[in-house]
């Protein structure tokens, strides 16, 4: 295996992940700090070294919308951004799920404005995270760069046809120079393989209605069945993980444990603080204090079962929230990890049911029948799911 | 097109339709509150409304109005309003009388 040891920045190590994948179109609208990954990918296009299709367009709306149509037509598509601009984007993200288009994003973590900021934290790619992307956060350069190379095989995995948005934190990573390994162009390609397209829009000879209206007759039925590919996405992202690690060395999963078997207190971070934060973890080891660290890696699937088991024996957890989420009740990565630490340990149970999506009616009876069927599993000592859907077509 | 989808595991992913002329079997009907009775007695067969039909309900047989598609007509009114005054052959009466 060919590796070669360069000095990249995030973004640097970005646009060359995006090179060596060689996407049939990148549509894109600059943002800070994301603007280099396509400034500099741009120059790989005007120099020949890629195939793409760049289509520098009007807005970041326009970037999702184009990226939409061209992998609606067939082709496999990337785009980059930032802040305002995935917020911009917000609109098409649910459509591209919505239509299951394995569409790839770099996004480069940013402060929503107001007041406006230029700097590192997670509120843009939060406001993304119940349209229906996975997320993959990255600690520095080697995992952006890693995670991109990986995002094209779990987003166009079978089981899954999801859009994936891997990101970088601005500045302190995107513009932070360090060593990283770089793959060889062949060994990246061979691992990606090429894209086929479950129906592409551009076979004449089966044409296809996209985008069709679904009222409450079946609408539920197809967000049912959006909601099954976010939970399979979990195998791939390990299935591609452990592929990757056998061809590359690094192998990866849905959290990073950082010593974290003994510890007395843990911290639970997403991207570059966990670098940070295992300098803290080794300066308290050394003043005595049996300190560890849980970076979350994947937090769109969230692997609540995963990280709850991680942290079963750990009596002091400290979660390490980059964006509020304003509901008086702390962060999402809080509030996402306390719901799963504590499920199997409350006195009550506490169970909930998916209903009524796109206007899907809920009757009397359904309600009564719910109910009645949780007291009695209860009295009869009998499990019951914890999380279920209510009056979709099972 | 597969009628009676009884699974979400029986649709296709992402909603694409993949066959033509599907609009057919989208029953739009049943939103109508008022129903055009057509008069082929009065009728001239100008075929006015079947050309401003903005749902193809109008059907025509020999080059003349046979009848209207109930299952898909909206009840707009449009073909009613359309049709020459001096011929008025079709009236707008209330959906409920023929519940
Ligand atoms: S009422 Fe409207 S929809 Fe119905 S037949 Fe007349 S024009 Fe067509
Ligand atoms: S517009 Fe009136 S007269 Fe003309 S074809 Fe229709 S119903 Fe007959």
């Amino acid at each position: 295996m060919g590796k070669t040891r360069v000095a990249r920045t995030g973004n640097e190590a970005m646009a060359e992940a995006i090179r060596q994948i060689n996407p049939d179109v990148v549509a894109a609208y600059p943002i800070t700090p994301a603007t280099e990954v396509m400034q500099i990918f741009a120059t790989y296009v005007a120099d020949g070294l890629v195939d793409t299709e760049l289509v520098p367009t009007e807005s970041e709306h326009s970037a999702m919308s184009a990226a939409i149509g061209a992998q609606v037509a067939g082709a496999r598509t990337m785009t980059a951004t930032s802040s305002q601009g995935l917020a911009l984007m917000y609109e098409m993200l649910y459509i591209a799920a919505g239509l299951r288009l394995p569409l790839i994003m770099a996004e480069v973590n940013r402060a929503l404005s107001a007041p406006i900021n230029i700097h590192c934290d997670h509120g843009d790619t939060m406001g993304g995270r119940d349209a229906g992307w996975i997320q993959i956060f990255s600690e520095n350069s080697q995992e952006a760069y890693d995670n991109l190379i990986q995002a094209v095989r779990i987003a166009e995995h079978s089981d899954v046809l999801l859009p994936i948005m891997v990101t970088t934190d601005g500045f302190i990573i995107s513009h932070a120079m360090e060593d990283i390994d770089i793959y060889s162009d062949g060994e990246v390609r061979d691992f990606i393989g090429t894209y086929k397209p479950l129906q592409p829009a551009l076979d004449y000879k089966k044409p296809i209605t996209v985008g069709s209206i679904d009222f409450v007759d079946y609408y539920f039925e197809h967000r049912r069945a959006l909601a099954q590919a976010m939970s399979n996405a979990k195998n791939a992202i390990l299935e591609v993980g452990r592929e990757f690690g056998s061809k590359f060395g690094q192998e990866y999963g849905f959290y990073e444990a950082y010593k974290l078997d003994d510890a007395e207190v843990a911290m639970v971070c997403l991207g570059s603080t966990a670098g940070t934060g295992k300098d803290a973890v080794d300066n308290l080891r050394k003043r005595g204090i049996k300190a560890g660290l849980l970076k979350v890696r994947v937090f769109r699937p969230f692997p609540a079962e995963e990280l709850a088991a991680r942290l079963k024996d750990v009596p002091q957890i400290c979660v390490l929230d980059r964006s509020d989420a304003l509901a008086a009740t702390g962060g999402p990565l809080y509030a996402e990890l306390l719901a799963a630490m504590f499920e199997d340990r409350a006195d009550h149970t506490v169970i909930n049911r998916i209903y009524g999506l796109g206007g899907r009616d809920i009757k009397v009876g359904e309600i009564e029948e719910l109910l009645s069927s949780q007291v009695s599993a209860a009295a009869g000592g009998k499990s019951i799911d914890r999380i279920g859907y209510l009056g979709v077509r099972e | 097109m597969k009628e009676n989808i009884n699974s979400w595991k029986d649709l296709p992913i992402g909603g694409i339709v993949d066959e033509p002329g599907t609009a057919m079997a989208y029953k739009t009907g049943d939103w109508r509150t008022l129903r055009p009775i057509h008069n082929s007695e009065k009728c001239i067969n100008c075929l006015a409304c079947w050309i401003y039909c903005p749902d193809s309900a109008i059907i025509l047989k020999d080059g003349k109005v046979e009848s209207i598609d109930l299952e898909h007509c909206k009840g707009c009114g449009i073909c009613a309003h359309e049709c020459p005054p001096k011929v008025k052959a079709i009236e707008m009466v209330d959906e409920a009388d023929f519940r």
